[in-house]
């Protein structure tokens, strides 16, 4: 169930740095790989492919292929959580990760890698406790041990740790995927929420959270929508995943959300609905193509939220041929741009009210020659928002608890935020 | 050197960028002397000197250059105070110790010496870098710092050292069980620190993989699961994943046991980290087969659902691993995400590869209340650019019409709107799967033929030629112009692909019988081109056959070549369910991506058999999958293939049979348009020219059918567990149904309960004729040993075999009578005594005895027959009668038996036990199977 070596590549196939956990495979195995990879057709770039006995499984991050080999029948869901852990890791020690980076501080990054994955194993992955006592400057006199949280049950936090104000962040951040047919069916709408926190709190503090969970609601028998809350209903989460600072079996017994938090920034949960929302911002596009001349774009936009809210940063990226020229454009309201290197328009609007209704036009010249045969992509219209102070699923946080010890007094800090996921509405 | 030279001028144009480091540097001083220069510093007194030098040692062993000559005066360094010296002196010595056996054995000093250190990260970095150290002689160094490093008082040591004894057994496992260690570990699963319990656990689950003695190295008890499912709660990610596993391993004792541990695994669904997730997914899909109250089940559906779409919104190379799962998951359990087929719809960005499963998991949940939906969206994707991609989703299509019956005609019409759309290769998969459906709904959409004729032009690929010519034969009689189209197809006979050519002269003969007037003399000149022309062997003998056929008795051609096809169905792309449900366990594995056991494509050391030629599965994987779609032709068009891909020639034997005068085949082997059932049409002037029936050898009357026909591509296997002179075989009969010879038989088995391997790799092949000709069939007596190392206790056998088609899986239960050795019989008193010593193992009551097997005098030599000896009997008060037997496998298992009896009621009870007990329940029933028999 684990991986015999893993390998850092630059994009050409070429080893950066390696560590060998089993001895099992041959080294130069990784040879194949490179050749696998850059041979490899477009349609079979396969994360998890077998060759010869050996299993290649690997992620692509920046210029960089990291890659784990193994001839067993090992548990590839948790190796490629492993090596994306692995990146995440030297993004916190390194910044960045690139082939520069891992060159310059090869020896640390060769003592993470002993670190966290013993014989093929995940052991420690959390940074901020690796920062404990994996760190460059552990040549100096004084000792170090490991710290309790490696092997504890909080293996998340240290103890001990002070700020002179205590204070804690939580973004409550939806973003909106949504799949549009071409004859303007909704398939899909799906709101993935995130609540992040940036937690600057002294000791070792116990925190619960208050959402608006119908379940909860129900299973307290509070009425959902009733006198409970002033105002607003409850949400029914689909799914939820949290960090692993909470108490999952907890949360199953009484939906009490309850944790220990790590310090600093950490996505506390994310959650799903897949409730059909309406469309925050809606768009019809009408097209009409006359071949061999030109090709003409009516696109309307419409916001489907509330009036007090506003969307910001409001991008519309219409796809367009390839092969267009002499871009007009016509609106009522922000501005046009006609992106080449993409192929598409893409139509910003600085501010968009809710409940408003906007047009744009566009006029291309088309060649008066075109190769007919060829099939065209199909790319969809996609659109980038921000909606402050509104979250799409009416989630809301009743209260954040934060007890320790020492009986301080700390401040918790809510935003809420909806933006675009993938919100892609395919083109007729 | 020059690779070396080269990293380093690029280190030095980039500089020292990223984040903060200056290692670089350390990457720069290669030059002439460069060993010489490195040597002289190591030897430098001056802690950090020493330390720089180390540090170009490991940058030059990063490159990719040999520096093991350096190795004594690395080596030389590793007494220091200094942490981080250490840590790459340690690290350099798990790179060369390999190579410098002799002198690796430096440093064990020190290793020993750092075990004992006051720092505990000290102590475990020792612990851990001994055992990446792979030489035997410094393996016995390790046992004794080892075992005090087991019971460290510091939990990091001992997570340590519960790795280590995992490294060490694959290094020299004997000694680990000499030494005492698995216990060791094994107690640390009551170790206070939940990450020691989680390493413990993924150690003994590795070693119990690899080990002789099995599963008995990890034995899950009451006791055990209860700590496991403690460390569950509080554990990092990574141990909640081995834990979960292991969970995965142990099979609950009833549905209570399996509810109860579900409830406590639950939770985990919520976890953050997919790999975890998916564990959990499979603990809980294994033990609900234990489950059956639908009331639970809907419960656990509904919480499973969630988790399993969230999925999907990973990181692409996760969702791929999850819907390889999900593609299992929905053939196991199809209820669970019944609903959510909209998930499986392919965004535009998604890669290919996703796009491809969820194309594949979008088919297997189609239904009639969504199909709508589905035919939409299959029709959107056939508009996309990846070529590969639009194929795969017209052929779904395809096998939408197929799946669901009443959606057909709108499969159809979403089809004929492609067809408009003039894509060349749109076209061409639109004909090859409207051929399928004109198979499996004959006589209902041949209005549609107008439209595929206007397209006739756009073919150019065989396997699309080749449907169209199939259609225009088969429906010759509904196409007014048939015949000019035949003959425009025949212009280039010659240029054709052989398939291509099998399908026209059998398009051709059909016409001609359907309308025998106008095409006489084309049918002629395609015979001509076959037997005349041609020197493709099948084609010229399935030209002659239909050439003597025709002149002989135009009548039996008729009902020989227009025959009633056998039906298709859309199950090509279904698993075996015993395959299923060994994959179900493997969830979340490799096992689980390729599809395949892992007994297919691991080559382990001790822990599998040999598999089958070599690297042959690997290739095979890479093949099934890339020819994916000709693997739907093959299930798909059954009959309506004109020939398999790549025939052999048959000999003059293999002829007979292609006329299937064996009747027993002539049904399923309708290849080449119907040939089948033609056994007694045969006019007798042909028995002269094409010889007698092969007289297959009869199968024994208890070998069942273990792989029937359709699953086999035509190779039906029988199997059955015969015992003679103390020697277990397995007597297998294979049956060739399909139309081509089939050759190069092997078989391999999977670990089984009874550790039953063939004599020898090539066994089958020994007892099996080099070539079966179609319709043949071979009786052989394969010689077992008993030296593979046994597994679980069900008594399955899961056996494959391979034959020049594929790789076929199945499996077979053999009776634990068919195992015992003839020198079962122990002594009285030993019986006596040991009988005592083991508490109750196994026990069952019977009812309905037979009047013969109450006669303890006719019982007793039946139960002797089979290796089960008499030992002693007891006559209770009330009349019972107590019989005992003893029993030794072939592999050395005593088992004790009691079997009482209530002479003239039918009842009875059956107890057995035994020392080492994987056995003991399968007994016990074989047992029970007897006195009812």
């Amino acid at each position: 169930m684990t991986a015999s070596a893993v390998f850092i590549l630059d994009m050409k196939g070429k080893v950066i740095i390696s560590r060998n956990y089993r001895g099992d495979v041959p080294m130069n195995c990784v040879e194949r790989f490179s050749g696998h990879v850059l041979e490899a057709e477009a349609n079979d770039e396969r994360p998890v492919w077998l060759e010869h006995g050996t299993t290649y499984i690997y992620i692509k991050y920046n210029n960089l292929y990291i890659m784990a080999v193994t001839q067993r029948n090992s548990n590839a869901a948790m190796i490629l959580l492993f090596l994306y852990r692995l990146v995440e890791v030297f993004k916190d020690y390194f910044k960045e990760l690139e082939e520069e980076s891992i060159r310059d501080n090869f020896v640390i990054t060769y003592e993470l890698m002993d670190e966290m994955m013993d014989f093929g194993y995940p052991q420690v992955s959390e940074p901020k406790i690796l920062r404990e006592y994996i760190t460059q400057e552990a040549h100096k006199l004084e000792v170090v041990k490991p710290p309790m949280a490696v092997t504890n049950a909080v293996s998340w936090r240290s103890e001990g740790i002070k700020h002179r104000k205590n204070e804690i962040f939580l973004d409550v951040v939806e973003r909106l995927n949504l799949l549009v047919a071409a004859n303007g069916t909704l398939l899909r709408s799906e709101i993935l929420g995130s609540l992040k926190m940036r937690s600057y709190l002294s000791g070792m503090p116990e925190l619960k959270l208050g959402l608006n969970d119908k379940l909860l609601f129900e299973a307290t028998g509070r009425r959902t929508g009733g006198r409970g809350l002033s105002k607003g209903k409850a949400v029914e989460m689909e799914d939820i995943k949290f960090h692993q600072c909470v108490r999952l079996a907890r949360f199953e017994n009484d939906r009490t959300i309850s944790f220990i938090p790590p310090d600093g920034e950490f996505e506390l949960m994310s959650y799903r609905l897949n409730t059909q929302v309406k469309p925050l911002i809606w768009i019809e596009a009408v097209v009409e193509p006359h071949s061999h001349s030109r090709i003409e774009y009516m696109i309307k936009a419409k916001s489907q939220f509330k009036q007090r809210s506003t969307a910001n940063n409001v991008e519309i990226v219409v796809p367009v041929p390839a092969d267009a020229d002499t871009p007009s454009f016509k609106t009522s309201i922000g501005t046009v741009k006609y992106a080449p290197e993409r192929d598409a328009i893409v139509w910003s609007i600085k501010q968009f009210h809710g409940g408003k209704e906007y047009l744009m036009r566009a006029h291309f010249g088309l060649p008066s020659v075109s190769n007919e045969e060829e099939k065209k992509d199909k790319p969809p219209i996609t659109v980038k928002f921000e909606i402050p102070y509104f979250t799409v699923s009416g989630i809301q946080v009743r209260y954040l608890k934060i007890i320790e010890k020492s009986g301080y007094q700390a401040l918790p800090w809510v935003r809420y935020i909806t933006q675009n996921g993938d919100y892609q509405l395919r083109m007729g | 050197m020059d690779f070396v030279e080269k990293s380093i001028q690029k280190v030095n144009q980039l500089g020292a960028g990223g984040g903060g480091g200056t290692d670089s540097k350390y990457f720069q001083t290669t030059k002439k002397g460069e060993i010489h220069e490195l040597r002289e510093e190591l030897a430098n007194p001056k802690m950090e000197k020493k330390k720089e030098a180390v540090k170009k040692v490991i940058a030059a062993m990063t490159v990719g250059k040999d520096v093991s000559m350096l190795f004594t005066d690395v080596v030389n360094c590793i007494q220091t105070v200094n942490i981080e010296l250490k840590k790459l002196v340690y690290l350099y010595l798990i790179n060369y110790a390999k190579s410098q056996p002799d002198l690796a054995i430096l440093a064990v000093n020190t290793f020993v010496k750092d075990t004992q250190d006051v720092n505990p990260l000290i102590r475990a970095l020792a612990v851990r870098t001994m055992g990446c150290i792979r030489v035997d002689k410094i393996v016995e160094y390790l046992c004794e710092p080892l075992r005090k490093c087991l019971k460290d008082e510091d939990p990091y040591v001992r997570k340590t050292s519960a790795v280590c004894v995992a490294k060490l057994y694959d290094i020299n496992g004997e000694l680990v069980e000499d030494q005492g260690f698995l216990d060791m570990v094994y107690d640390l699963l009551g170790d206070s620190n939940p990450m020691v319990v989680s390493n413990a656990v993924a150690a003994l689950a590795e070693i119990s993989e690899t080990s002789e003695l099995g599963q008995k190295v990890f034995q899950i008890n009451t006791s055990t699961l209860q700590k496991m499912l403690a460390a569950l709660n509080e554990c990092t990610e990574w141990g909640q994943v081995f834990i979960l596993d292991s969970l995965a391993l142990y099979c609950p004792s009833d549905g209570r046991e399996a509810e109860s541990i579900i409830e406590r695994v639950t939770p985990r669904l919520q976890h953050a980290n997919s790999a975890v997730v998916l564990s959990a997914v499979k603990v809980m899909i294994k033990y609900m087969d234990l489950i059956t109250s639908q009331d639970t089940l809907k419960a656990l559906y509904k919480k499973m659902a969630p988790p399993l779409v969230t999925l999907l919104s990973s990181e692409p190379e996760i969702q791929y691993v999850a819907l390889r799962n999900i593609n299992l998951i929905v053939q196991k359990r199809p209820t669970i995400l019944a609903h959510e087929i909209k998930v499986f719809f392919s965004k535009y960005n998604d890669p290919i590869y996703v796009k491809m499963e969820k194309l594949e998991i979008m088919i297997k949940l189609a239904s009639e209340r969504n199909v709508d939906q589905v035919l939409m969206e299959l029709k959107e994707y056939a508009t996309e650019v990846d070529v590969e991609f639009v194929r795969r989703s017209v052929r779904a299509i395809g096998r939408c019409a197929i799946k669901l019956e009443r959606a057909a005609e709108r499969c159809i019409n979403v089809l004929l709107e492609l067809i408009q759309t003039k894509v060349n290769y749109v076209v061409q998969e639109a004909v090859i799967v409207i051929k399928d459906i004109f198979r499996k709904f004959p006589n209902r959409y041949e209005s549609i033929i107008g439209t595929l004729c206007e397209n006739l032009d756009t073919l150019d690929e065989p396997e699309a030629k080749g449907s169209m010519i199939w259609i225009i034969g088969e429906y010759a009689e509904r196409i007014d112009n048939a015949d000019e189209l035949l003959e425009s197809f025949l212009e280039s006979f010659d240029d054709e692909t052989a398939s291509v050519q099998l399908q026209m002269l059998t398009a051709t003969v059909k016409l001609f019988l359907k309308r025998p007037a106008e095409t006489q003399k084309m049918v002629q000149d395609v015979l001509t081109l076959a037997t005349q022309d041609s020197d493709n062997p099948d084609l010229r003998d399935r030209g002659y056959i239909y050439w003597r056929l025709l002149s002989t008795d135009p009548e039996a051609a008729k009902q020989v070549v227009l025959a009633e096809k056998p039906n298709i169905n859309d199950d090509s792309f279904t698993l075996d369910p015993s395959v299923l449900d060994e994959l179900i366990t493997h969830l979340s594995t490799l096992a689980s991506i390729y599809h395949k056991p892992p007994s297919t494509f691991i080559t382990g050391r001790t822990r599998m058999v040999p598999t089958l030629g070599g690297g042959a599965h690997d290739d095979e994987y890479e093949e099934s999958d890339a020819n994916i779609t000709s693997d739907m032709m093959d299930g798909g068009m059954g009959g309506a293939q004109a020939a398999p891909p790549a025939m052999p020639a048959p000999s003059a034997g293999g002829l007979a049979d292609l006329l299937g005068l064996d009747d027993e085949i002539a049904a399923p082997a309708a290849g080449g348009g119907g040939m089948g059932g033609a056994a007694s049409l045969a006019p007798p002037g042909m028995a002269d020219l094409f010889g007698g029936p092969p007289a297959p050898a009869p199968a024994a009357p208890s070998a069942k059918v273990v792989l029937p026909p359709d699953r086999g591509e035509g190779m039906q296997v029988r199997s059955a567990f015969v015992a003679q002179n103390g020697r277990v075989f397995q007597q297998i009969t294979i049956e060739n149904h399909s139309p081509a010879p089939l050759s190069g038989f092997a078989i391999q088995y999977n670990k089984n309960s009874f550790g039953l391997v063939p004599e020898s790799p090539g066994a089958l092949g020994q007892v099996m004729p080099p070539q079966l000709a179609p319709g043949q069939s071979h009786t052989g007596l394969m010689p077992l040993t008993a030296t593979g190392q046994p597994q679980d206790s069900k008594g399955h056998v899961q056996m494959a075999i391979k034959n020049n088609v594929k790789v076929f899986y199945f499996q077979d239960q053999c009776d634990v009578l068919a195992f015992l050795s003839a020198d079962g019989r122990v002594e009285r008193g030993a019986f006596l005594e040991q009988w005592k010593s083991i508490a109750q193992e196994a026990a069952l009551d019977v009812q309905g005895i037979g009047p013969a097997n109450e006669n303890v005098d006719s019982l007793c030599p039946k139960l002797e027959a089979s290796n089960v000896f008499f030992i002693a009997r007891r006559k209770l008060d009330g009349g019972a009668d107590m019989l005992y037997f003893s029993v030794k496998t072939l592999n050395g298992v005593v088992m004790l038996a009691e079997i009482g009896l209530r002479p003239g009621q039918g009842m009875g009870r059956v107890v057995v036990k035994a020392q080492q007990t994987p056995y003991v329940s399968l007994l016990a029933e074989s047992l029970k199977a007897k006195l009812l028999s």
